[in-house]
């Protein structure tokens, strides 16, 4: 998947001579090679690093936008996104709104590494999405491979408003894929669906996409039920028609994330499926989720919801 | 597993680079007696000392009139005539206007109102010295900028009413003025967000090899947060070519200097960030106006930042919502009337018979004329429509925003009477 990132950069840097990345240790390639190569090609005016102050790469990235320049910017990891949380919440999405129009950041990238990785424990492993879902005037994404991470990145980047993608760091290495070489896109706020079943809808984003594919297998071969997946890809604006649609057909759903489950984003998935599909409901909506501690060292393997723990919430809901 | 194998190549890479280090300094280290270490330029030393504010002298404070208004500089460098003009009448229009708002929020005709009262040279000294090519990035004092660059009075009572001719279609507070044809970017509320944006900006501004600058203004307080820190790293690494402009005013609402910081002021943080630095009287618009000048022409030329700390006082209130009396004394804030920016130029210009009481008269009634035509214009004017609360949250309204607004809308259908709907 990091190719593919990579690819979708190197594209950017190629037709937009405005178009610059940024960040900690990106100009020898970056800790997780996204940006191989790319200084060496477009120059250190175009590919460079900063200081290790995130506010100050959230901020840099929110002036070079707010006159016109395209500003691709890296967090090292998700988890470190938090000092620039003042610079995106209060400003980035808010700059437009706020100028009635005059001004804007539409032009800003903010990429980051998220999610476990086997033994990132509390500092590498964070799934923060819902923290900026609740930030109207940002849009958010998670890639689930390397198709994905090309087109919603190039995406992010064309977007004409503040665009946050977050990249599952486990999938840098370990998901492979035939990538188109050439430009495409895909849309934001689509989700999409990767497996068609019809007992029980399983919605999920990233590596744990992947988790509820295994779920569903193995759903078949020990309940005999068939699993409609889908993959949300946008979480901010985020594809309610799509899931609901699934909902009224199979009448139950789980709803899976890595981070914890109060206010985790399955609980306005949830709470909206509630609204919409109210009368097509045969169980209670479920939520699969991290738990509500900080993300833990050793017991990695007990904190993340496994295939196990949604195979059992599809055993209930089924049951109900 | 993949990430322990990127773990591992991590190390491996850490490992590599370590090794060059000490393959590139080790013949040197044998013969050398200097310092090697890749983070300083400097010798060794016996002596052991710690460095602090004594060591070094403060940065001087530079000014060009005194405070009876005589000059002391060369006769040749003087503005001319037609801008000395320009900048007193600037000046004066602001402090009119502000006695006009601040009264009018008193009476609750406004929601909030900041005056600018004894920062008024600081303001148009600086703006004065820059062309409308100049990005602006500021705080929430500086309307003197954006009147000196032609922001008309009618704008500003609009933004501060809300009304439907408001450019920022009343989605802010008073005073967040912006300006996309002046080059204006918009006030928000966030102390020192704009910093690290104006250095984004002025990045931006050297790779299209612009020959104009960006210019930030900020308070003493907000050069205590996080984000000016970044901002004068990241300006300096990165060779911006940006004004850093300090309003140092000795309060960040009841917060004294003394309290915000026990360095040099702000001005001694530059050179500390490898920043060129100036400390000026904020009170003497002559000087802010050279020193911005030269500032603006060292940016330029050598695609770098520039630090000026303006020192000044503020005589007003923090806001409209403050009583500084219960701060500070009276005593202390008459002081700094009597020696105002404004008057002090004020006697420079009569000393070179272009100004006198006359002339003072007719532009005093003729400001308050317009300012007060202006208010009243705007106070009559409706409100946008209440549907612009939706609009421009995003470039393009998403659908779950559009059904908000449908059911907003069936909801005043039923509703309406609970609503100021006749205030649209």
């Amino acid at each position: 998947m990091f190719q593919a990132i990579n690819q979708a950069l190197d594209i950017t840097l190629k037709k937009d001579p405005s178009a610059v990345i940024f960040g900690e240790d990106v100009a020898f390639g970056g800790v997780f090679r996204c940006t191989v190569g790319l200084q060496k090609r477009y120059g250190s005016d175009r590919v460079f690093n900063t200081p290790l102050s995130e506010q100050g790469i959230a901020g840099f990235g929110i002036g070079l936008a707010n006159v016109g320049a395209t500003a691709i910017a890296e967090i090292q990891f998700a988890d470190y996104i938090f000092p620039a949380f003042d610079q995106i919440v209060n400003e980035a999405a808010k700059c437009r709104y706020r100028s009635g129009g005059m001004f804007d950041c539409g032009k800003l990238t903010i990429r980051s590494p998220c999610g476990a990785v086997g033994h990132g424990a509390l500092y590498h492993s964070q799934s923060p999405e819902a923290y900026f879902a609740h930030t109207p005037g940002l849009k958010i994404v998670v890639p689930r491979g390397p198709v994905q991470a090309k087109g919603l990145l190039l995406s992010c980047i064309e977007e004409p408003d503040p665009c946050i993608i977050l990249e599952p760091k486990v999938l840098y290495r370990t998901a492979v894929d035939i990538v188109p070489v050439g430009h495409y896109k895909i849309d934001i706020g689509k989700g999409e669906i990767v497996k068609e079943g019809k007992d029980v809808t399983l919605v999920g984003w990233g590596t744990q996409v992947h988790v509820l594919l295994e779920t569903a297998d193995l759903v078949e071969e020990k309940l005999g039920a068939s699993c409609e997946v889908i993959d949300l890809l946008s979480i901010l604006p985020w594809d309610v028609q799509l899931v609901c649609k699934s909902v009224k057909k199979t009448g139950r759903v789980i709803v899976a994330h890595e981070a914890p489950r109060t206010n985790g984003f399955g609980a306005e998935i949830a709470a909206r499926i509630q609204e919409e599909c109210f009368l097509n409901l045969e169980s209670p909506i479920m939520r699969v989720t991290g738990w509500d501690t900080p993300f833990p060292h050793v017991f990695e393997e007990f904190y993340l919801p496994d295939k196990w723990r949604c195979l059992d919430a599809v055993k209930k809901s089924l049951d109900y | 597993m993949a990430t322990y194998s990127f773990i591992k190549r991590i190390s491996r890479l850490s490992f590599l680079r370590c090794q060059t280090s000490v393959k590139h300094y080790s013949n040197i280290a044998n013969v050398v007696t200097e310092p090697q270490y890749p983070g300083i330029k400097n010798n060794f030393t016996n002596h052991l000392k710690f460095i602090n504010i004594d060591n070094y002298e403060s940065i001087p404070i530079y000014r060009i009139l005194d405070t009876t208004g005589q000059s002391h500089f060369l006769e040749e460098n003087k503005l001319d005539d037609k801008t000395m003009i320009k900048i007193y009448r600037d000046m004066v229009t602001l402090t009119i206007m502000d006695k006009i708002m601040y009264e009018s929020q008193r009476q609750g005709r406004i929601s909030f109102y900041m005056t600018n009262t004894g920062e008024e040279a600081v303001q148009v000294g600086s703006a004065s010295a820059l062309t409308l090519q100049d990005l602006i990035y500021g705080q929430y004092r500086e309307a003197g900028v954006l009147l000196w660059r032609g922001f008309q009075i009618p704008k500003f009572m609009n933004q501060c009413y809300g009304n439907v001719e408001d450019e920022g279609k009343g989605k802010q507070m008073p005073v967040h003025y912006g300006s996309k044809d002046l080059n204006f970017v918009t006030i928000s509320s966030p102390l020192t967000t704009q910093l690290p944006q104006a250095v984004g900006a002025a990045y931006a501004y050297k790779r299209e090899k612009k020959k104009s600058c960006v210019i930030c203004y900020f308070g003493d307080g907000a050069a205590s947060e996080g984000d000016a820190h970044a901002a004068f790293n990241f300006a300096a690494t990165l060779a911006c070519p940006v004004i850093f402009f300090c309003r140092n005013n000795g309060y960040a609402i009841s917060t004294s200097t003394n309290e915000q910081y026990k360095g040099d002021g702000i001005a001694a943080k530059g050179p500390s960030y490898g920043i060129d630095t100036i400390r000026v009287d904020g009170n003497d618009v002559l000087a802010v106006h050279y020193v911005t000048k030269a500032a603006r022409d060292l940016c330029i030329s050598e695609g770098k930042p520039v630090l000026i700390e303006a020192m000044t006082y503020r005589v007003g209130h923090h806001s409209t919502s403050d009583d500084s009396t219960a701060y500070r004394t009276n005593e202390e804030i008459s002081l700094w009337n009597n020696t105002s920016p404004i008057q002090r130029f004020k006697q420079y210009i009569q000393s070179l018979g272009l100004w006198n009481q006359e002339k003072e008269d007719d532009m005093q009634k003729m400001i308050k004329k317009e300012i007060l035509d202006a208010f009243s214009k705007a106070e009559k004017k409706p409100k946008p429509h209440w549907k612009e609360m939706f609009a421009d949250t995003y470039c393009n309204m998403p659908e779950h925003i559009r059904d908000q607004m449908n059911s907003m809308e069936e909801h005043l259908a039923t509703y309406q009477e609970h609503y100021p709907l006749e205030k649209i």
